[in-house]
């Protein structure tokens, strides 16, 4: 099939408004989040129903053309980085709401669907939804659930993966599948669902999405502290989890960012050389009594203040300034690389000295804002592109951050993703074999390697048969496989 | 069951001569019996033992405490059973970052026993004995805190794998937060043994809530239970606040209990609360923690014995009231005799029934037919061989079969992990 004939099939699965094919269009689509890549995609196709999708999918697999899943890309790790000769299928005008089960406590969305609105559809009846990504006003469930997003909220009820519940999945030769119990819980079988939430698109297209919803708590309180350095701030943070407490969210911001913030959103934060936000939710009577306890541990880890949000609005005021972190950067530097680690708890205060070293030795930058209570850092690489150079030495860095994360036991990502961005670096935090292994999931998915080809993974694995003396199928043998 | 020429010297040059001794009769899993049984001490001597058992074309089991050996259907041969009992080190308790990381044949008792030291556990709670690690991960087991720390695969961070052909690989780490590659530990939390051997996994902790309180209520009627689980779960408690909403149902009385963990403040005002609720219901009771620890000793038991018919009905929970319809009616008509229980919070129904064996096999049977039409699953869980025999352990499994199917055979095209014990004959 010529791209001509490709075109023509497109446009009668989904009308000609559904195929985008003029290269000045497709360039819309170019890039995700992350601008360093670009490819321009062959086409872009917008279904508007999981039936489309799976014809779209079907075409590819007969075809042999590698296709690519996109949601609102925003993702930071190049994962809805189109494929050249590919097809790149949008899901933003799949973006219905299907069904809201209060009793069982279920939403099934369609994978378009902005994160927020889930909250905002089940508002009223006193739930929510509870991973909360920066990106919840834009990024969609579709991309959420690919990449097993976090949030601020994430340490004390869980990730993307912890709320997907069900999904309807288009696999890469066109097959619907239905994973996970969506409802019902402790579906038979293997855990299909929880390898495909995180998987970056890889193995396969969501088009539908059973989401868990929970209660919303009865009382929340918030408190934003100062302290001197990041230090005595990892200090409190070690006091309030070493206590027993599990706060909804413990957010660490240091110097950098807080005058980035000041300058571009001004939620009138103090100057300080780190602030935490520390929320608690939950009944009453529990967080009246371990809100006490988190101040009186900030006090002992000499906070030179602590603010209390005394309503709803001045708690919003200190998430403004949380959530505007990164978008901050562009008032203090002409461009940022947000960079995405993970440290185990305790290792925090090594890993920031390092990062301080690494800042001074290459003479850029890095300003700290990161999920404090699962150390999830986010160092934001600063420089200019205007200099010649400093782009690639901000890349540099960035890596020597993460290879420091890797170092001290953590992980070269908390919620980004790989992607494109990071595939390189998976040979420093797994074997051959790790890998190996993995990608024989992917062999399962998708032998063919047409969705979304070219990510996570540095050296793709070839699907075929392992040599082997031991062959044969006992469960064909034995008369129970119809469908290998 | 054809026998395999089964390399007894080769296997003690592995593991040492006293690790590799001749099975019996009481190694049978569901009847069929191995030739040996197998303790590799490390994660190579594992590797190396399934290097052979691949090469040999050996069936294997791996076993932990033994407590879930019946689980599924019966295999279709065993050769080896591979016990992970002398892996049973903790390689790792660091309290400041709630995490362990444990070898598979840790029993959960002993890791309770050391996380509590530094007022830590892991929150999962099977009711079995003696259960390991890696048992619990193979079998994805779990018990009443379900409900507020959900199963194995949200608490699971990491994992160390031997696949059939004793490729040794490691997924995930020893960070709560972490989306680098594959998650692999979840993809192997609940294969029963069948995609490879466990040989450490690694977990997320939380800290030992300070006190505790239940509140239960006894009802005559089995209809009362849904209604007031559903009460409970959409009043202010519900996932995060209640730690676990559990029932029982036996001889036409039942209770319906929820357990409180937190600190004292808390708990007796959420308790209180509770009452009202379920005030309105019948008398209510409180027990404080060291009563409560006895009344949930028993409670959380599974409501069968050997010998009797053991179901697991996943079900949405808001359709509790037709899941204890369907087993009751379907109890009825063939004359058995009921036990239940259940996480009533998250739609998990346990049935025992006891009777003879066409009831049984009826029963199980129409119980099916009503979960397929109503969403859910049926697993038999328990069930004397003659019963085991005439049924399918797993029930239907929806579109998802092939690929199951395509994950096994690239795991272990050669089937030699625990085959035919599980789903679609795997
Ligand atoms: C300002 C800003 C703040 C952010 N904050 C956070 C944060 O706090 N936490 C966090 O985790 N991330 C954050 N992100 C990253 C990003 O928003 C998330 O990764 C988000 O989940 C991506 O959603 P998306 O709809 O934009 O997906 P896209 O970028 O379009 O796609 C992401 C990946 O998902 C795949 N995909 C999309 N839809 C589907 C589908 N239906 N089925 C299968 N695969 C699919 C794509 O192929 C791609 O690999 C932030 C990004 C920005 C720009």
């Amino acid at each position: 099939m010529d791209r001509g004939q490709l075109i023509e099939t497109m446009q009668e699965i989904l009308g000609p408004e559904g195929v985008i094919h003029e290269r000045e269009q497709l360039r819309t689509y170019e890039c995700d989040g992350l601008m360093n890549y670009r490819v321009i995609p062959d086409l872009v196709v917008l279904p508007e129903s999981a039936e489309q999708v799976q014809q779209i999918v079907q075409t590819c697999y007969d075809e042999g053309i590698p296709f690519v899943a996109r949601g609102s890309g925003t993702g930071l790790s190049g994962g809805a980085l189109p494929v050249e000769s590919g097809v790149l299928i949008v899901l933003t005008r799949m973006r219905r709401i299907l069904e809201v089960d209060i009793p069982n406590g279920r939403v099934v969305v369609e994978p378009g669907v902005i994160n927020i609105w889930v909250s905002q559809e089940v508002a009223d009846e006193g739930y929510y939804y509870a991973p909360d990504p920066a990106s919840q006003i834009v990024s969609s469930i579709g991309g959420n659930l690919a990449e097993n997003s976090g949030g601020v909220h994430c340490l004390k009820y869980g990730f993307t993966t912890n709320h997907v519940m069900g999904a309807e999945v288009v696999l890469a030769d066109g097959s619907v599948v239905h994973i996970g119990g969506g409802k019902a819980p402790d579906a038979p079988g293997y855990e299909l669902l929880g390898a495909f939430v995180g998987s970056e698109g890889t193995l396969g297209i969501a088009t539908k999405i059973t989401l868990r919803i929970l209660r919303k708590p009865e009382a929340v309180r918030t408190l934003l502290a100062a302290f001197k350095d990041t230090e005595e701030a990892g200090g409190a943070v070690s006091g309030i989890i070493g206590g027993g407490i599990v706060p909804a969210a413990i957010e660490m911001m240091d110097a950098l960012t807080i005058e980035a913030v000041e300058k571009q959103v001004s939620p009138g934060f103090p100057e300080a050389g780190a602030i935490l936000i520390v929320e608690l939710d939950g009944p009453e009577a529990e967080v009246a009594n371990q809100f006490d306890q988190v101040i009186k541990v900030c006090e002992e880890n000499d906070a030179s203040e602590i603010r209390i949000a005394e309503d709803d609005e001045e708690r919003a005021l200190f998430w403004k300034g949380r959530k505007a972190a990164f978008g901050a950067m562009g008032s203090i530097s002409n461009d940022y690389y947000v960079q995405d680690g993970v440290v185990p708890r305790t290792e925090l205060g090594a890993v920031l000295k390092k990062i301080a070293d690494l800042s001074e030795e290459y003479d850029l930058r890095v300003a700290n804002v990161f999920h404090a209570g699962d150390g999830n850092l986010h160092p934001l690489v600063l420089y200019d592109n205007d200099t010649p150079g400093e782009a690639d030495k901000a890349e540099e860095l960035a890596g020597e951050i993460v290879f420091a994360c890797l170092e001290h036991g953590g992980s070269l990502t908390g919620e980004h993703g790989i992607g494109r961005d990071k595939m390189k670096y998976m040979p420093q935090m797994f074997t051959a074999d790790d890998m190996d292994v993995m990608q024989l999931l992917r062999c399962a998915f998708d032998p063919h390697r047409i969705c979304n080809p070219g990510k996570i993974f540095p050296t793709p694995r070839l699907c075929g048969e392992r040599p082997g003396p031991f062959h044969m199928h006992p469960v064909q043998k034995a008369g129970l496989a119809e469908n290998f | 069951m054809q026998t395999q020429n089964v390399p007894t010297e080769e296997l003690q040059g592995i593991v040492g001569e006293g690790h590799v001794r001749e099975a019996t009769a009481e190694d049978a899993v569901d009847g069929v019996g191995p030739s040996l049984v197998v303790e590799p001490a490390t994660i190579e001597e594992t590797s190396e033992v399934m290097k052979l058992a691949s090469r040999e074309g050996l069936a294997v089991s791996p076993c932990g405490g033994g407590t879930k050996m019946g689980l599924g259907n019966p295999p279709r041969e065993v050769d080896l059973i591979l016990s992970t009992a002398r892996m049973d080190q903790i390689i790792e308790h660091v309290p400041g970052d709630q995490i362990v990381r444990a070898q598979a044949g840790v029993r959960l008792e002993d890791l309770q026993e050391k996380l509590a030291e530094a007022d830590q556990m892991l929150g999962v709670d099977p009711p079995e004995e003696g259960a390991t690690i890696g048992g619990i991960v193979a079998a994805n087991s779990s018990g009443p805190r379900r409900l507020r720390y959900g199963t194995v695969r949200d608490l699971i961070i990491g994992i160390k794998v031997v696949l059939a052909d004793g490729t040794v690989a490691k997924a995930g780490g020893k960070v709560v937060k972490n989306v680098a590659g594959y998650d692999l530990s979840k993809l192997f939390t609940g294969s029963l043994g069948t995609l490879g051997v466990i040989a450490e996994a690694n977990f997320r902790l939380h800290p030992i809530r300070e006190t505790a309180r239940t509140v239960f209520l006894e009802v005559d009627d089995h209809n009362k239970i849904p209604d007031v689980a559903q009460e409970l779960t959409h009043s202010s408690f519900s996932q995060f606040v209640l730690d676990a909403l559990e029932m029982r149902w036996e001889r036409d009385r039942g209770v319906i209990a929820a357990l409180f963990e937190g600190i004292e403040p808390a708990v007796v005002a959420q308790s209180s609360r509770a009452v009202e609720v379920l005030g309105s219901h019948g008398e209510t009771r409180v027990l404080g923690e060291d009563d409560g620890e006895a009344f949930w000793e028993h409670f959380a038991r599974r409501p069968w014995a050997a010998g009797d018919v053991g179901l697991k009905i996943g079900a949405p929970p808001a359709d509790l009231a037709a899941v204890l319809d369907s087993i009751v009616g379907a109890a009825e008509r063939a004359d058995a005799e009921i036990r239940l229980s259940g996480h009533a919070g998250t739609g998990v129904t346990f049935a025992g029934f006891s009777g003879d064996e066409d009831g049984l096999v009826e029963i199980v049977e129409e119980v099916r037919e009503i979960r397929v039409r109503r969403g859910g699953s049926v697993v038999v869980q328990e069930a004397p061989l003659a019963v085991k025999e005439r049924l399918d352990a797993w029930g239907s499994s929806g579109d998802y079969l092939g690929l199951t199917r395509r994950v096994k055979e690239k795991f272990d095209p050669g089937y030699i992990m625990n085959p035919g014990r599980f789903l679609g004959g795997i």
